[in-house]
């Protein structure tokens, strides 16, 4: 396992890059706070699907185009140094991951070539508690019949509003908490008896929260095993922050480069504020950080495609370390601006929010850490 | 990959002829390190036949040029070489700063002459090199340093005095910078010597430290004669030999730090932490220093990564260049947060300097705190490689 790119990856990154430059620019995320639609770009969405983005992590016969994350990384740290709002870890990693690693065939034949297309947006809903907790599911479904009566309610799931088809996972047996007895389903949140509340993140995504009110499914609707839900879901929360550490590697490196220029231009007591040491030692650990935090994006990534006997503990690093990092960053992107760095008017703003969330989606350094204590028994 | 192929036959047949059986497998004659010159002795008679073989061979610095005393074959085949003795349990033990450090600078700097006569003699084993750079009144501000070289026929004569020199009274030669015009602005006043620590006028003298006796020293010299010819680069230009030269020290100290940092044979700090504070429902019971041992978990991960994404970097012929600060950096600091980490888990019997009842391991965690704080300053200190980071990576503009 080699941790530079490959000549393929480069180009994939360069295309990326090109995308980015060509249809977005970051103050987009000011125009999308006032948007009461889908929450992202449709017409980019459609570009993304066209040049097979959706379709990296999928199977051939599927429509997808049998690559890994290490390729959807590429993708998605370009992305993300230019906060471009799409929503592909929905879609692609999340809900499509669900089915990718535990649906039936009859669900990847239906779904899995729309969401490679990106002619269907799938999502999944596992949260309900303030902090991220997993197994932490209230949610019920229980037997009637030939199917399953879904209540519950669901938080922060992820371009809910946008979705066509949900992954929600409930429980089927054992208590709050536990591991097993967690099922999933996919769920169609334009049944009469889901209601999808529509919420603006403070960086101009979009999640929605999710009530199950008896929401009727049938036994076809079941992703993976009954009562095993955790193997599928643990796999694909590991994925997601993954990607997500992806993303947000891409806003740290813009957050750090977009800093980097100020400290070489902005003057103050006669001499460029880059000068200071007060300054630059901040700029050179930030850099170390930044290094380190690349290195085991690259890693993770990687091990997921090896299936590495080690993959979900290193998901819980690399997800603890990003997060740890985009922290760092977004604080020493406004710090080292002064001023202007607090207005609206900057965009080094909109990187700190976006690290924000991503910091807190699918666990916060504190939780992989402590996951990752519990998967090495400190 | 044919050519791997055959170079590796060719290897085992070479290892399975020329390595003695008493220099292989787990309880081998070998010391750990040959660091070479008129003091090394040899602990048995086959670990010295072993020594002279692979220096004929060019194995002691393989990748070397042969007129230099290596043996010329390409990374490629150097890994070969490596695995075969791995897989042997054998290995080429030459250590030396020399050939980490020096070398690589001759390489650049030196004459043709100056490059075949001591390359030569370091890969073979006969010279064990210091290093006279720091000075009482030139620590990090290195190129203050005063020692002077008056020239005087085709000599200089040397006065003044050096710290911090690793293994001066145990050394046969010294590279040695010192001031040839004390007029000149001061990185253009700076030369760069070789010689003979047994001239007349040198002395030495070993420096203890918190956390007892070290390698460092005190090198004292009074009117040392030096030939002009044993001056490497041009008279007054020492400093971009020095500099080359702290490039290759800094990449030496993140590198030689990794054995160190996964210390096979050494106890994890989760074992430490299990013995001196045991398990409560399978976890530790301290949640805050459980999450301290985590996080230093992590970081040494993340740093592996970094060092492994250089290394594939540096294979795709990619060089390493000034970020090699970073890792000087990181890994001190990191290893320095585990010596620290590591006796405030151990806790009370981490505190006992000597005594009858005080297990070596332990009194080995109190000296490694303490020696942990050396770290972080040698080889330049953290802010010194944040300076360069800031300057040489970031462009950051100087004060």
């Amino acid at each position: 396992m080699s941790l530079i790119l490959t000549e393929e990856q480069v180009q994939l990154q360069d295309s990326a890059n090109a995308f980015v430059a060509d249809n977005w620019t970051v103050g987009e995320l000011r125009k999308l706070r006032k948007d009461t639609g889908k929450g992202y770009p449709e017409a980019l969405w459609q570009k993304a699907a066209e040049l097979g983005w959706l379709a990296i992590p999928f199977a051939e016969e599927y429509g997808g185009l049998g690559l890994g994350f290490a390729e959807l990384g590429v993708v998605l740290e370009e992305l993300g140094r230019g906060l471009v709002v799409l929503p592909i870890v929905s879609s692609v990693v999340l809900g499509g991951g669900a089915l990718r690693l535990g649906g039936t065939e009859d669900q990847k034949k239906a779904w899995l070539p729309k969401v490679c297309d990106g002619s269907a947006l799938l999502t999944l809903a596992s949260q309900e508690t303030s902090r991220h907790d997993p197994y932490a599911v209230q949610t019920t479904a229980t037997r009637q019949g030939n199917g399953y009566v879904l209540k519950g309610r669901k938080v922060l799931v992820p371009d809910g509003h946008a979705a066509d088809a949900i992954v929600v996972v409930a429980r089927t047996s054992g208590a709050l908490g536990d591991r097993s007895g967690l099922t999933l389903f996919l769920v169609d949140p334009s049944a009469p008896d889901v209601k999808v509340h529509r919420n603006l993140l403070l960086d101009s995504r979009v999640a929605a929260n999710v009530e199950l009110n008896d929401v009727r499914v049938d036994a076809s609707a079941v992703v993976g095993t009954v009562d095993q839900g955790a193997d599928v879901l643990d796999q694909v929360l590991a994925e997601a922050a993954v990607a997500l550490s992806a993303d947000m590697l891409g806003g740290i490196q813009q957050t750090f480069e977009i800093t980097l220029d100020y400290l070489k231009v902005r003057e103050q007591f006669g001499a460029k504020i880059g000068s200071f040491q007060g300054l630059k030692h901040r700029a050179a650990r930030w850099f170390c950080e930044k290094e380190l935090s690349k290195s085991i994006v690259l890693q993770t990534l990687r091990a997921l495609d090896e299936k590495a006997e080690n993959a979900l503990q290193l998901a819980s690093v690399c997800k603890a370390r990003v997060s740890d990092t985009a922290r760092l960053s977004g604080k020493e992107g406004v710090q080292m601006h002064g001023g202007i760095g607090v207005t609206d008017e900057h965009d080094i703003g909109l990187f700190m929010k976006r690290g924000r969330v991503s910091e807190m989606l699918f666990g916060d350094a504190a939780f992989h850490r402590n996951r990752f204590a519990q998967m090495k028994g400190y | 990959m044919a050519d791997v192929d055959s170079f590796r036959t060719e290897i085992r047949a070479w290892l399975a002829a020329n390595c003695p059986p008493t220099c292989q497998g787990k309880s081998n004659v070998l010391p750990d390190m040959v660091w070479g010159g008129r003091r090394q002795t040899w602990p048995h008679p086959d670990a010295k036949l072993w020594f002279d073989r692979l220096v004929e061979k060019g194995f002691t610095v393989p990748t070397w040029p042969k007129a230099y005393g290596g043996a010329g074959i390409s990374p490629a085949e150097n890994k070969v070489l490596q695995e075969e003795m791995a897989r042997i349990g054998t290995r080429s033990m030459l250590f030396n700063f020399g050939i980490g450090m020096l070398a690589p600078a001759l390489m650049e700097f030196a004459s043709e002459d100056q490059k075949r006569l001591h390359l030569n003699r370091t890969a073979r084993g006969e010279i064990r090199w210091c290093q006279g750079y720091s000075e009482p009144g030139a620590g990090s501000d290195l190129a203050s340093l005063r020692t002077s070289a008056v020239r005087d026929g085709d000599d200089y004569v040397i006065n003044g005095q050096k710290i911090w020199t690793s293994d001066a009274n145990v050394s046969d030669w010294i590279f040695c910078l010192v001031r040839t015009d004390p007029e000149a602005p001061k990185h253009l006043g700076i030369s760069f010597l070789l010689f003979d620590m047994e001239s007349p006028g040198v002395s030495t003298s070993p420096i203890e430290l918190i956390s007892g006796s070290s390698p460092f020293c005190q090198t004292f010299f009074d009117n040392v004669r030096v030939p002009v010819t044993q001056r490497v680069h041009t008279e007054n230009r020492g400093w971009d030999v020095a500099k080359a030269l702290l490039n290759h020290e800094r990449t030496m100290l993140a590198d030689g730090g990794r054995g160190s940092a996964a210390g096979a044979a050494r106890k994890s700090l989760l074992q430490v932490a299990r013995q001196a504070m045991g398990a409560s429902e399978g976890r530790l019971p301290d949640a805050a220093m459980r999450e301290e041992l985590v996080q230093w978990e992590m970081d040494r991960l993340c740093y592996e990564a970094t060092l492994k994404r250089t290394m594939d970097a540096a294979k795709a012929g990619k060089g390493m260049g000034p970020e090699g600060s970073m890792f000087k950096l990181y890994l001190s600091e990191m290893n320095q947060r585990g010596a620290d980490l590591r006796q405030r888990i151990a806790g009370h019997e981490a505190l006992v300097w000597t005594g009858d009842d005080c297990p070596a391991d332990e009194r080995q965690i109190t000296r490694e705190w303490l020696y942990g704080k050396a770290s972080t300053i040698l080889g330049g200190t953290s802010e010194i490689q944040l300076n360069i980071i800031s300057k040489r990576v970031l462009g950051l503009p100087g004060d």
